[in-house]
């Protein structure tokens, strides 16, 4: 089996509702995030329900898609992604899209575990193949940067998330499953996101 | 092509900016009509999940859009309806034009055709096939503010009456 093709000389393994809590701290500006089916929407509702989240129930692979149309709508709100590596596996092509537009407020970050952890472990191409920060590169997404610990995923992160993008950060990550279960409720969760961004319809309801 | 003017003003006349799309041949006016007018913000994507995901992201944010396919494109998208636009309620503008039928030369396609109706119908989603130029603005501008009204999705699909169909399937017929 070929090594993985990461450039990252020696990245460490890090944990994702670790991650998720390290980003969502360095969150100034009422940034969006909007994660992924599974485990990353689990782990950001884990670190603290905020307004202006956004969680995936389904649609897998689409949460880089949702995160980019929010960039294009609030081109002065930073809108970050999360997702994870089986995820952004079945979407691809999405990566050319964000690289050949160049929405400068987005930011994704790839959970990569090398495994699709929920539906019971089985091995991703990124265990031993795919590279997603060559693939994104090559997507033209030229700011795509394996994340070699937590003190560098923090300088990643210490950034104003509303300029300076396409960013695309992908950590390897250990198989933990996520460490909370989101409410399951789309109708909710699209209105307080919407609410969270300004959006939503103003009533007596709001009250 | 004045079915594909028509729609255009339409969706400007509801606030509809954003275009999504996966490119087809009928559709060329729609999509190149958008894409040469400055209101229209128009982007191409490389599926059509894609372009409905990217939609449901704009509309939370505030900005409105639609999303354009053919028949096969649409084949690709049951899961983003029926796991996104549906239950999140988002009220995604879908054009669809119509393959497969009405002097269709690729088996393929006709068989991929026959399952956008019943899909629509199973989610419950609300479609209107658009054949006639003189009653289409009013039912393009009625559905779209009732979409939008009512948090919920409609498509429109694009029949060969309306569009002639697709010129260079016509000329592989016998
Ligand atoms: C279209 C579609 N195919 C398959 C599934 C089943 N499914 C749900 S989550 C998931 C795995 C996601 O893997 P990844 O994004 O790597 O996240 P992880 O579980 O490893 O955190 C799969 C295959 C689905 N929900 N939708």
């Amino acid at each position: 089996m070929p090594a993985p093709t990461i450039d990252a000389p020696a990245v460490k393994v890090l944990n994702r509702a670790d991650l998720t809590k390290r980003l969502v701290t360095k969150l100034a500006r009422d940034e969006a995030v909007v994660a992924g089916i599974g485990n990353t929407n689990f782990d950001l509702y884990a670190a603290g329900h905020r307004p202006q989240n956004f969680y995936m129930l389904g649609s897998m692979g689409l949460a880089c898609p949702i995160a980019f149309g929010v960039a294009l709508a609030q081109p002065e709100r930073g809108v970050i992604a999360l997702e994870g590596d089986g995820s952004i596996l079945m979407a691809l092509g999405c990566l050319a899209t964000i690289g050949m537009v160049k929405p400068r407020n987005l930011t994704i970050v790839i959970m990569d575990n090398g495994i699709y952890q929920i539906t019971g472990r089985q091995k991703a191409a990124t265990a031993s193949s795919a590279d997603i920060v060559a693939i994104a590169r090559g997507a033209g997404i030229a700011n795509s940067h394996w994340v070699r610990d937590e003190k560098h995923f923090e300088e990643l992160v210490s950034r104003r998330f509303d300029d300076g993008g396409p960013v695309l950060l992908a950590a390897k990550i250990d198989d933990k499953p996520g460490i909370a279960q989101t409410v399951r409720d789309p109708p909710l969760i699209r209105n307080r996101f919407m609410r969270g961004l300004g959006t939503g319809r103003a009533s007596a309801l709001d009250a | 092509m004045a079915w594909a003017d028509s729609f255009l003003r339409t969706l400007k006349e509801n606030d509809v900016r954003l275009v999504t799309y996966v490119p087809d041949n009928v559709l060329t006016p729609l999509i190149d009509g958008a894409a040469a007018d400055n209101y229209f913000m128009s982007i191409g994507t490389t599926r059509e999940d894609e372009a409905i995901g990217t939609l449901a992201g704009a509309y939370m944010g505030g900005l409105r859009g639609v999303a354009m396919m053919q028949t096969s494109g649409f084949a690709l998208i049951a899961n983003a309806l029926a796991s996104l636009v549906v239950p999140y309620q988002i009220p995604a503008i879908i054009a669809v034009s119509e393959r497969g039928t009405l002097g269709e030369f690729n088996i393929g396609q006709v068989t991929v055709a026959r399952t956008m109706r019943p899909t629509l119908d199973a989610i419950a989603v609300e479609h209107h096939t658009l054949s006639d130029e003189a009653t289409m603005p009013f039912i393009v501008d009625k559905s779209i503010k009732q979409a939008f009204t009512t948090q919920s999705p409609v498509v429109f699909i694009f029949s060969p009456l309306l569009t002639g169909g697709n010129p260079a399937a016509a000329a592989k017929l016998r």
